[in-house]
């Protein structure tokens, strides 16, 4: 079993993570922006080139006042009770609304975080981030424009998802239902109009958490921890069949298998189910302590990762053809771990916000959510690199960080990355950052190589070095 | 009649069974529902403990059993009812004037007769058990003079006129929203979960039309009650009490334990007959496997590839569909049966017919689509010639060259301009006057009245012009597609008052007396289209056509889906490599189609979203299968172009096709 202790050190302060190269994680020692190491200006230069590599910065005011807002909300909750009670519910209902978002989201501190939601797109270079004020931009390296989806019903956007095998479809879960995108990619317009939009609700569906797309594109699932009853949705034709369960109350988490064959549902107390999607029938897995906090598949859908509430540990199920009881299986553990830096003490591990697992299954990068009131406990990304054969196992690889005083909230890998993996962080400073890992998967055939693929060269420019930024900055 | 006689098979050993089954389910769970009902329609809350004693011995008494005797009847004749008049593809009134066709059908008043007796007789057994002033027709009063007598006991009468008004509601309410038409889910689920899933909503759908079947039934009855009570007064030789209220005034009917027990009863008989057609539907669409091929030949006309082809019955048809899209996607043992070559000759007979069945489908739909299309753009909008000769000739060429090939340029027909074609009439006029309008351009269904507007004017020099011009009216028959042809035949002059051609478009000035008459056509259509209710009645409804252009689309959903499953899995299961044959036809057709849908989706009212009803039990599933369809369709040629990728370039296509495809590679679609 992997644990904390076998991890490289994290980086002193002032130093950034950049890529994984031959099995090692680089960094650099300064800001990106007055970067000169040239090796690695090599190497990044081929993200900016290719405008994979964006970062979406939110104007610190918007935060800030959505984070007075709520404090307001909420004070004046509990200074009205007593004289208003009617005026309670309501108010009370908003901020239930609001706290259930931001406890069952997959983003680290949800409620003011700037990047609300993020997805790729899973066969093409584009991505959908969902910002603070409820807006969604679309960017698109192929194309000079970045759409801005504005809807009225379109507020507190949990997750945004991709629709599989289509190009245009975008789902987005919404505090009160659940809009479907429709957003020509060879369209000018950088306003598509609420028409583009279709709107999917159910009475007793809201707020909805999670949603998920079945791999072949032809179903979505949404959550919703009020509801007992998860919704499949066939979008085209607007019909949603609830599929309910005693026990649970509700559903906070979904996710789908790659290959489609099974559907993680949490729920918010100690118990979740696995969906078969043949026949739509489930089993229950209880936890001993907490709920189901987050989980990721195997790209062969044969093995699921979570992690529980209040638990600090990763846990493997196997789902084999052969039915029978089992149990899931300890495979790393997180436990709080110090460090000695030249900066101090640093604790790292503890409980878990999110798993992401690389398209290739090598690498399966893990949100800490750390402490954010203590300085020396941070909320850091633990990557491991993983191995089925001949038992599964997580090896360690590293920690990632980024710039001094930003934490990361939420992170995704890119579906369909040529060279490795491509893991994608938003930062808490509302940056968007791109990380490659570069390695030779297993799985797929190589020739003539050993260690890591021959690194993308661009044409050498060294007269540019010190024009070019490392990233392009989008003022939103 | 070998293949009727094979189709038997199904309809005898499977779907009557199924039937039965649902039937047995149903009347199985008559005794809880008509406790629940028995103790509602009694309880008290003065009396709870005596209401409840009371409701105990009545269970057991022999009117209730009898009662109980005479629903299972009921019930065992809806499942019955029901599994005559179901069907898959739902009929779909294109116009006002059709919708009113179906309902006056004599089939359909069979069934609405039908449904007035049962609903009669449950209406009497609601009567016994509510029990108290309903319970007999007829009741000892003291007349005037103190005789005694027996008058008419008029809450019994309300309460079965309620069921008939209730019944026969039910089943016009029936054809108006498809309630016959079974639709099968997206979601597979076992049997006793869609049942349980669909409970609450039944219950829902049950209360909510009792009550407005009752408010209807009050204002009839208010109006017209004296005419049934006059009459069973005289047949049943009963006298009216004059000592109590009449029902049938305002005081009498604003009696709120009456309207109670009305719409408890209502709400009573449609509960238990939704239950039976629920239960129906369920059984009914259960899926089901059939052997992909079969080492008997006895059984060979089991198999999915022969099954797949039968045109009758359309249950077969849809289910063996439905069964080749989920083993497409689930089973690779059955799709490594389906890639499989026979065993002496060594020939993919199971692919070749399954392809080819699914791929006729596909072109059927793509035909249907371009004919109706062809008609919309130059029938009901005045369309400049070009476009209309353009439509023409492009639809021509792809109809005829059908499903090898549907974008192959013809340069015969595409030099064929309007002009040629017109100029060719006109030579042809003075010598033969009835060649002109059975050219073959003309004949062709497809051809565009556009044109034959044009040419008409030509004719009107012969004698035979007052001949002519009907056929071509009666021609244009066969190329509207739709269901209502009486809408058709009538309407489309009604419907197209802008589609007459003015004398200034046409080039060659016409005779007097062609002016004269085509004046007073035009008048006589202008008369007729201000006549409101003539209007109103044949008026098309809007987005009708087009869903009546989808109907059976959810067969044509499945081919793509099993298609597209098929040749994904291909890629890495077929070992002999029989899918590679067939992929340059499998893309032209679904490209054509794409192409097809693209432009039908252009039309007004085509993309429109239907209005959802969630309270029926009718099932509006079948007014969005052609977003499904387009959906499906799009998401089947992105499963082939993202398993193939840049393989697909190997493939012979033309180059509009191709083109087509290269949007889908490069995620534009």
């Amino acid at each position: 079993m992997c644990s904390l202790a076998l991890f490289p050190p994290p980086l002193p302060s002032g130093q950034t993570t950049l890529c994984e190269s031959n099995n090692e994680l680089l960094r650099c020692a300064v800001l990106l922006e007055q970067m000169s190491c040239s090796y690695i200006y090599q190497l990044m230069s081929f993200y900016i080139n290719s405008p994979l590599s964006c970062a979406v910065v939110v104007p610190k005011w918007l935060s800030v006042s959505s984070g007075c807002t709520l404090a307001l909300l909420r004070w004046f909750s509990s200074f009205h009770g007593s004289l208003f009670p009617h005026l309670t519910v309501t108010i009370h209902l908003i901020i239930r609304c609001f706290d259930m978002l931001a406890e069952f989201s997959q983003v680290l501190n949800w409620s003011d975080c700037v990047v609300r939601a993020f997805a790729w797109h899973p066969h093409t270079d584009k991505f959908a981030v969902a910002l603070l004020d409820d807006s969604i931009k679309i960017y698109n390296p192929k194309s000079a424009t970045t759409p801005t989806l504005k809807h009225r019903l379109q507020r507190s956007v949990a997750a945004v998802q991709w629709k599989p095998l289509c190009a245009t479809a975008l789902a987005v879960a919404c505090q009160n239902c659940l809009l479907v995108w429709h957003v020509d990619p060879c369209s000018l317009s950088t306003r598509p109009s609420s028409g583009c939009a279709q709107v999917l609700s159910h009475p007793g569906h809201s707020p909805i958490t999670s949603i998920a797309w079945s791999p072949s594109g032809s179903l979505l699932v949404s959550a919703s921890p009020m509801d007992t009853a998860m919704m499949v949705w066939d979008v085209a034709s607007e019909s949603g069949v609830p599929l309910q369960r005693v026990g649970g109350g509700g559903v906070t988490f979904l996710s789908w298998s790659p290959d489609g064959s099974h559907v993680l549902a949490s729920t918010p107390s100690a118990l979740f189910r696995v969906w078969e999607t043949r026949m739509w029938t489930c089993e229950r897995w209880p936890c001993v302590k907490g709920r189901c906090q987050s989980g990721c598949w195997s790209p062969d859908g044969s093995r699921l990762l979570f992690t529980v509430q209040g638990e600090t540990v990763i846990y493997a199920l196997t789902f084999t053809d052969t039915p029978g009881s089992q149990a899931a299986a300890v495979v790393a553990d997180l436990s709080e771990t110090t460090f000695n830096t030249p900066d101090g003490d640093i604790i790292v591990g503890g409980e878990i916000q999110s798993l992401a697992w690389d398209p290739t299954g090598e690498r399966l990068a893990v949100l800490l959510k750390g402490d954010p009131q203590a300085a020396d406990r941070p909320a850091i990304i633990a990557v491991f690199k993983t191995r089925t054969n001949p038992i599964f196992e997580l090896l360690p690889c590293g920690f990632v960080q980024g710039e001094p005083g930003t934490e990361p909230r939420l992170m995704q890998f890119h579906p369909n990355f040529q060279h490795g993996a491509l893991l994608t962080v938003c930062w808490s400073s509302g940056r968007i950052t791109h990380m490659p890992f570069y390695f030779l998967s297993a799985g797929v055939p190589h020739f003539g190589l050993s260690g890591s693929p021959s690194l993308p060269r661009p044409q050498e420019r060294p007269a540019d070095f010190a024009k070019q930024s490392l990233f392009t900055e989008l003022m939103s | 009649m070998l293949s009727a006689e094979q189709s038997c098979w199904f309809v005898r050993k499977v779907i009557f069974w199924r039937a039965v089954a649902s039937i047995a389910w149903a009347v199985l769970l008559l005794p809880p529902i008509t406790a629940v009902f028995v103790i509602i329609s009694r309880f008290s809350l003065l009396h709870p403990i005596q209401a409840v004693s009371e409701c105990l011995s009545f269970l057991t008494s022999a009117s209730a059993i009898f009662s109980f005797i005479l629903l299972c009847g009921v019930i065992i004749m809806v499942g019955f009812l029901n599994l005559e008049y179901y069907t898959v593809i739902p009929t779909i009134a294109c116009s006002k004037i059709a919708l009113l066709g179906q309902l006056l059908h004599p089939r359909q008043f069979v069934n609405s007769l039908g449904h007035c007796i049962m609903g009669i007789i449950v209406a009497w057994c609601c009567a016994i058990t509510v029990g108290g002033r309903y319970e007999t027709i007829a009741d000892p009063c003291a007349q005037g003079d103190g005789s005694p007598q027996m008058c008419l006991n008029e809450y019994h009468l309300i309460l079965l006129l309620a069921g008939a008004f209730v019944g026969f509601s039910h089943s016009l309410l029936g054809v108006i929203y498809n309630m016959n038409y079974v639709s099968f889910h997206t979601v597979q689920q076992y049997k006793y979960l869609r049942f349980k899933g669909s409970l609450s909503l039944v219950l829902k759908c049950s209360a909510t039309q009792a009550l407005y079947s009752v408010r209807n039934y009050i204002v009839v009855y208010f109006f017209l009650g004296y005419i049934p009570k006059a009459w069973i007064c005289k047949t049943l030789n009963l006298h009216l009490n004059s000592s109590v209220h009449p029902l049938d005034s305002i005081a009498g009917l604003l009696d709120l334990s009456l309207l109670y027990h009305l719409w408890i009863s209502a709400s009573f008989l449609l509960f238990t007959w939704h239950l039976t057609l629920l239960l129906f539907r369920v059984f009914v669409t259960e899926v089901y496997s059939f052997p992909v091929q079969s080492s008997f030949t006895e059984d060979a006309h089991q198999c999915l590839p022969t099954v797949l082809t039968d045109k009758q019955p359309m249950i077969l048809k849809f289910l063996a569909l439905l069964d080749l899209a989920l083993l497409s996607q689930h089973s690779p043992s059955r799709r490594s049966e389906v890639f499989s070559l026979s065993q002496p000759g060594g020939h993919p007979h199971n692919w070749n017919a399954i392809s080819k069945e699914c791929l006729s489908l596909l072109a059927d739909l793509t035909q249907r689509l371009i004919a109706y299309h062809d008609t919309v753009a130059t029938n009901g909008r005045a369309k400049s010639l070009s476009t209309g000769s353009e439509r023409k000739t492009s639809s021509e060429s792809s109809v005829t060259s059908g499903t090898e090939d549907l974008m192959s340029p013809r340069p015969t027909l595409l030099m064929k301009t309007p002009a040629s074609v017109f100029a060719r009439s006109i030579v042809g006029c003075p010598q033969s006057p009835l060649t002109a309008p059975f050219t073959p351009d003309l004949d062709s269904p497809f051809a565009s009245p556009a044109l034959r507007r044009l040419t008409a004017p030509m004719d009107q020099c012969s004698p035979w012009f007052g001949t002519v011009q009907s056929p071509h009216i009666m021609r244009r028959v066969p190329k509207l597609w739709s269901t209502s042809t009486d809408s058709q035949v009538n309407g489309s002059p009604l419907a197209s008052p802008a589609s007459v051609p003015s004398p200034k478009q046409e080039p060659s000035k016409p005779s007097l007396l062609a002016q004269f008459l085509q004046n007073r056509k035009e008048q006589v259509k202008n008369v007729l289209a201000k006549r409101v209710l003539i209007m109103y009645l044949f008026n098309k409804l809007p987005e009708a056509s087009s869903q009546a252009l989808f109907a059976d689309s959810q067969a044509h959903i499945w081919a793509l889906e099993g298609l597209s499953y098929l040749v994904q899995s291909s890629f890495s299961e077929d070992q002999f490599g029989v899918v590679q044959t067939a992929l340059p036809s499998i893309l032209s057709c679904m490209l054509g189609l794409q192409e097809a849908v693209d432009r039908h989706f252009k039309l007004p009212h085509a993309s429109s979203k239907p209005v959802r009803s969630a309270s029926s039990m009718g099932d509006s599933t079948h007014k969005t299968l052609r977003f499904a369809l387009r959906a499906t369709l799009k998401t089947s040629i992105y499963r082939i172009t993202t398993t193939f990728g840049n393989h697909l370039n190997a493939v012979k296509m033309s180059a509009e096709h191709r083109k087509r495809l290269q949007q889908f590679l490069e995620y534009k679609e």
